[in-house]
């Protein structure tokens, strides 16, 4: 093959930034959205749990049934997408070794990150949306004056565990990440104060109670967020993103 | 000469770098002027890797001083004027050839076109396949366009023929004399000889993280006069003393293998001349009479050893 001269003469610079963030959120969402498992993971078992969880009696739940099964499968929601999705697709992008190639081209380092949270924010847009509308089917009523709560949770919640998430896929081997990723997440669901309000004073101080309960003072109830909720939040968040910045390696 | 130079492409000097209680790169040196190539060549685990990365800002070093473009290696200002072929590639396993170079091209002020780019590389076949689907030959070549895409000054490229076919490697080829001739300098690695002999200005020797020769491909296979030999075939056993006596001083005479007689040392047209008068006074024809240079592969085995590494 024969290549005109002048072809490959430099002319290095740094693409638009706005662009940048643009198109690297988006591909990191559209990637989500194509893989089946993490559909599975973030769409179709929350969808299948919220309609057994407002029709069924078999668990207790405090009235109305239909709003508090909500605002914890919105909790779940986030969960599976910001802490266990996001675990596993960082442990294996590092295996094909996409973060090495990312951090080659002029991409800023905050613009990485910022990417990687706006494409997940993005993914929990979508999965809140869709499970929101299957709720209001079953007969679930929005309070308003919640809607400003409910973004600022969403935002608390999907930063708090997407630092866990990269905590956890940073530094382990992939299908470590895998194993662990999707372990916790049953247990988080379970006994970790998502499904059930479990009256142990402990499992006050896990970030996913924490967030089911913040969830539920802003959707059913359309009120802020109690202190002590966002605090265990915050402190997880922090905890998970110092510590995920000394562990997190490329490969 | 021009009053205020520019500094070199890639400026090394008494780099070290260990893994634990290994030294993988112990004292190197080296340096790369603008717009030329230089293959850094070497066994196996001979430190070329770990220079490149240190070059490209990925990893750490324990001594010695490294300047890329005049600037720390991972600098925010230098990455867009470097261009990165990391070994193995890199993509997200589920992203498709296209959409993965095309977010490299958004990261650059200049790009060419990654759909010719992509045609040029043979991928347009493969556009919407996801990268673990693609072959480890296709991979690297989309590595190759990731590298190229933004126009650098200088790119690093990590064996970037590795698990390539040959139509592959020969395109690959074409491609780095084309930068060279658009004045981009070119880093690459390599253990393949005719790769290095083939395409770089500047051969680098790497063994046990030192630098064991380095200079032109031509300067390193003709290096000195005892780097010719005259070689050829005759019946075993003949007694060399008289051709010895015939030829000039400085050249040796020894039968290699039985049968296999060795001149080393400056051949001329003379020297071929006594060695075949002195094979008709034996009563022997010479066979498979050849003089030969030195290849790269000899001074490299003669550098770095015959024996298989571990």
């Amino acid at each position: 093959m024969n290549f005109a001269p002048g072809t490959f003469t430099p002319a290095p610079g740094r693409g638009k930034l706005g662009r940048m963030l643009l198109v690297h959120a988006r591909t990191e969402a559209a990637l989500t959205l194509r893989n089946g498992e993490q559909i599975l993971l973030t769409l179709i078992i929350p969808l299948a749990l919220l309609i057994a969880l407002a029709l069924m009696s078999v668990i207790p739940m405090p009235e109305p049934r239909v709003g508090s099964a909500t605002a914890r499968i919105f909790a779940l929601a986030i969960i599976s997408s910001a802490f266990t999705g996001q675990a596993i697709a960082l442990g294996f992008d590092r295996r094909y070794g996409v973060l090495k190639r990312l951090a080659a081209t002029s991409l800023p380092r905050w613009l990485l990150v910022v990417g990687r949270v706006s494409g997940a924010l993005a993914v929990v847009v979508v999965q809140l949306l869709v499970l929101g509308v299957t709720a209001a089917l079953l007969g679930w009523t929005f309070p308003l004056a919640g809607l400003g709560w409910l973004v600022l949770v969403t935002i608390l919640g999907t930063l708090s565990f997407g630092a866990l998430g990269v905590l956890l896929g940073g530094s382990l081997k992939a299908e470590i990440v895998l194993a662990l990723a999707n372990i916790l997440w049953f247990v988080l669901l379970m006994v970790g104060g998502v499904a059930l309000s479990v009256p142990v004073g402990f499992v006050h101080l896990l970030p996913s109670a924490a967030l089911a309960e913040a969830m539920e003072s802003a959707i059913v109830h359309g009120s802020a967020p109690g202190i002590g909720p966002v605090l265990v939040l915050l402190v997880w968040g922090l905890a998970a993103g110092t510590l995920a910045t000394r562990t997190t390696k490329l490969t | 000469m021009s009053p205020n130079p520019q500094p070199p492409a890639v400026e090394v000097s008494g780099l070290v770098k260990r893994y634990g209680s290994k030294t993988a790169v112990d004292g190197l040196d080296l340096v790369q002027e603008r717009g030329t190539v230089l293959a850094l060549l070497g066994p196996n685990g001979a430190g070329k890797t770990s220079t490149v990365e240190i070059c490209e800002g990925f990893r750490r070093f324990d001594a010695g001083s490294v300047r890329v473009l005049g600037m720390k290696p991972g600098a925010t200002e230098l990455r867009p004027r470097i261009g990165v072929m990391p070994q193995g590639g890199g993509g997200y396993p589920g992203v498709r050839a296209a959409e993965m170079l095309n977010l490299v091209a958004t990261c650059a002020a200049n790009p060419l076109d990654p759909a010719w780019l992509l045609e040029v590389l043979g991928l347009e076949g493969v556009l919407r396949t996801p990268y673990k689907r693609l072959s480890g030959g296709q991979q690297q070549r989309l590595s190759l366009a990731c590298a190229l895409i933004g126009r650098p000054e200088l790119v690093f490229l990590d064996e970037p023929t590795a698990g390539m076919d040959p139509q592959a490697r020969r395109l690959v080829w074409e491609l780095i004399s084309a930068l060279r001739g658009d004045g981009v300098t070119v880093l690459l690695t390599t253990h393949l000889m005719d790769e290095a002999e083939a395409l770089a200005d500047h051969v680098v020797i790497m063994d046990r993280g030192r630098v064991v020769a380095s200079g032109s491909p031509v300067e390193l296979t003709s290096h000195g006069s005892d780097d010719q030999q005259l070689r050829f075939r005759a019946r075993g056993g003949l007694d060399t003393s008289l051709l010895s006596a015939a030829l000039p001083e400085g050249l040796r005479v020894r039968e290699a293998s039985r049968g296999t007689y060795l001149v080393e040392g400056h051949i001329d047209p003379q020297v071929v001349s006594t060695v075949t008068s002195w094979c008709a006074q034996q009563g022997v024809l010479a066979e498979e009479l050849q003089v030969a240079k030195r290849s790269l592969e000899d001074v490299f085995l003669e550098l770095t050893g015959r024996e298989l590494r571990s």
